[in-house]
């Protein structure tokens, strides 16, 4: 069994484009970016929709439930964790990490919940955990 | 309006350093950039074009030019990471095609190993206001476990094998074996790739690419100059670049940027895959080689798997002879960018001057690729095909 408790989380470097998904990280709470021109939720949040071009992209809030799409054990560094890419039940797929579990028993496919973890003087980011 | 026969490959260089300690890095492109220009049999003073990339010191061509003292009338930074030295090949033969420039230089160069970096297994500080990094940076992404997210979601989906991965690296290790200058000389098995200590999984040491300082240089000329030259004649047939990226969210590892710079390159070169003799494929990882070759089509998404095994890569072994200095994973990857030293070896399978060992008979068209940056992220993907005249 190998786990992740110790590893200390870098902050993201928050600008004002992208300020309101990490005051809603601090309340809990996951957010995307929906275009309300072309009607699609994209990830990493843009001003600028990347599927049409629009500027009218509004702040959504997501389920926070998803499925693991791919992952991988990062095990030659002093404390193993794993990297993921979570498929939202809203259709994006988002970088993330999987914690609080068995990094052995992690699998792609397994159904996953939004779990926010502090990071280093920065706002939480949005890790998940086996549902 | 096509690059096709506009413009010919005249002179190589592959620095024979691994470890450089005692050089600057200027001046392992200016060495690289001298050893390929007295390869065509020109001088310093007959280039009017010069290409680099990120790794060039200070202010790429602006540095490098008066590091070397050139005179140039064209200039290309095209930055895609390790694949730029392959789209620098198809912006020379474009930039000559219009008679923007007669000589074209390209250099690399870079010293990971005597600046004791830590390539693969550390974050890399992101660049500055990248607008990806605040959703990815936190969550250590390193380069061996974003590619190994892609070989993770390849064998989920295709029942992709480690075996399979790794007999592209004893593929690999059979070739370095005659490469007097490689890092890893020594012939391995697909047994000792699979038990070689885990570094992200699915990815194993021997998965991984060597790390190494050094650089290389390629010499781009116009027909008329190649033709007064005393060296083989290696003609550009065809070039496709693209990049591929997380398309908004819509996240899809299983393929890469190949499946649009490859068909481009194939239509401009009017050639067909069995027309190609060996390939030069980025191979970063064992994974990359897998997913390029079925994106360029040597086989169905999905079975590249079955291509890569039994040593079907392994030249006077194999159908599809590849990568005979010992690639990425076993003889070079200078300054942590492949991408020169595959168009080098392109090169030398053309002349007839790879090691007899590994030279592919009749070689006479052959194509080498790119991929820079990521395959778990977003990368550039650079083909091109070139033809022994």
């Amino acid at each position: 069994m190998t786990t992740t408790t110790e590893r200390k989380y870098p902050a993201p470097a928050v600008n004002p484009e992208i300020q309101p998904f990490f005051d809603a990280a601090t309340r809990g709470t996951l957010m995307l970016k929906k275009c309300s021109a072309c009607g699609q939720t994209h990830h990493y949040p843009r001003a600028i929709c990347p599927f049409c071009a629009s500027g009218r992209t509004e702040w959504v809030t997501a389920s926070g439930r998803g499925t693991i799409y791919s992952y991988s054990v990062m095990r030659r560094v002093p404390v193993p964790y794993a990297i993921g890419y979570v498929t939202l039940e809203e259709g994006v797929t988002m970088m993330t990490n999987i914690v609080d579990c068995d990094l052995d028993a992690i699998r792609i496919g397994q159904r996953v919940k939004v779990v926010f973890k502090p990071t280093d003087g920065g706002p939480p980011v949005p890790m998940f955990t086996l549902a | 309006m096509t690059i096709k026969g506009k413009a010919y490959i005249a002179g190589i260089y592959e620095h024979p350093t691994r470890k450089a300690d005692t050089q600057s890095l200027a001046q392992l492109h200016a060495e690289s950039a001298i050893g390929a220009l007295a390869d065509a049999g020109l001088t310093k003073d007959d280039v009017d074009g010069y290409f680099c990339a990120g790794d060039a010191p200070g202010l790429g061509p602006l540095s490098m030019a008066d590091y070397m003292g050139l005179k140039l009338r064209h200039m290309d930074t095209t930055e895609t990471g390790g694949s730029s030295y392959v789209i620098h090949v198809g912006h020379a033969a474009e930039a000559i095609a219009l008679g923007k420039c007669n000589v074209a230089l390209i250099t690399l160069a870079g010293r990971p190993r005597a600046e004791g970096m830590a390539t693969g297994t550390a974050p890399r500080a992101p660049v500055a206001a990248s607008p990806d990094a605040p959703f990815e940076y936190p969550f250590g992404p390193t380069v061996v476990n974003q590619y190994a997210m892609a070989a993770m979601r390849h064998m989920y989906q295709y029942g992709t094998t480690s075996a399979q991965l790794a007999w592209i690296k004893v593929a690999a290790s059979q070739h370095a074996q005659h490469n007097p200058h490689a890092l890893l000389r020594e012939v391995v098995t697909v047994e000792e790739v699979i038990n070689s200590p885990m570094i992200s999984d699915p990815l194993h040491r021997l998965d991984c690419c060597v790390i190494t300082d050094g650089g290389g240089a390629i010499v781009v000329v116009k027909p008329e100059i190649a033709k007064s030259l005393k060296r083989p004649l290696v003609k550009v047939l065809g070039a496709g670049e693209a990049p591929k990226h997380q398309m908004g969210g819509k996240i899809d590892l299983t393929y890469s940027g190949a499946v649009w710079s490859g068909p481009a390159a194939f239509a401009e070169a009017r050639v067909t895959h069995s027309d190609v003799k060996y390939v030069s494929i980025y191979d970063s990882f064992t994974i990359t080689v897998l997913i390029t070759l079925e994106d360029l089509g040597f086989a169905a998404k999905g079975q590249g798997g079955k291509l890569v095994a039994d040593g079907n890569l392994i030249a006077g072994v194999g159908k599809l002879p590849f990568n005979t200095d010992g690639g990425g994973l076993c003889n070079n990857h200078p300054a942590n960018r492949g991408g020169l030293t595959k168009v080098v070896e392109a090169v030398r399978q053309l002349r007839g001057e790879a090691h007899p060992k590994v030279q592919v008979k009749n070689c006479d068209i052959a194509l080498a690729h790119g991929t820079g940056g990521s395959l778990g992220t977003r990368h550039g993907s650079a083909t091109v095909i070139m033809g022994r005249e």
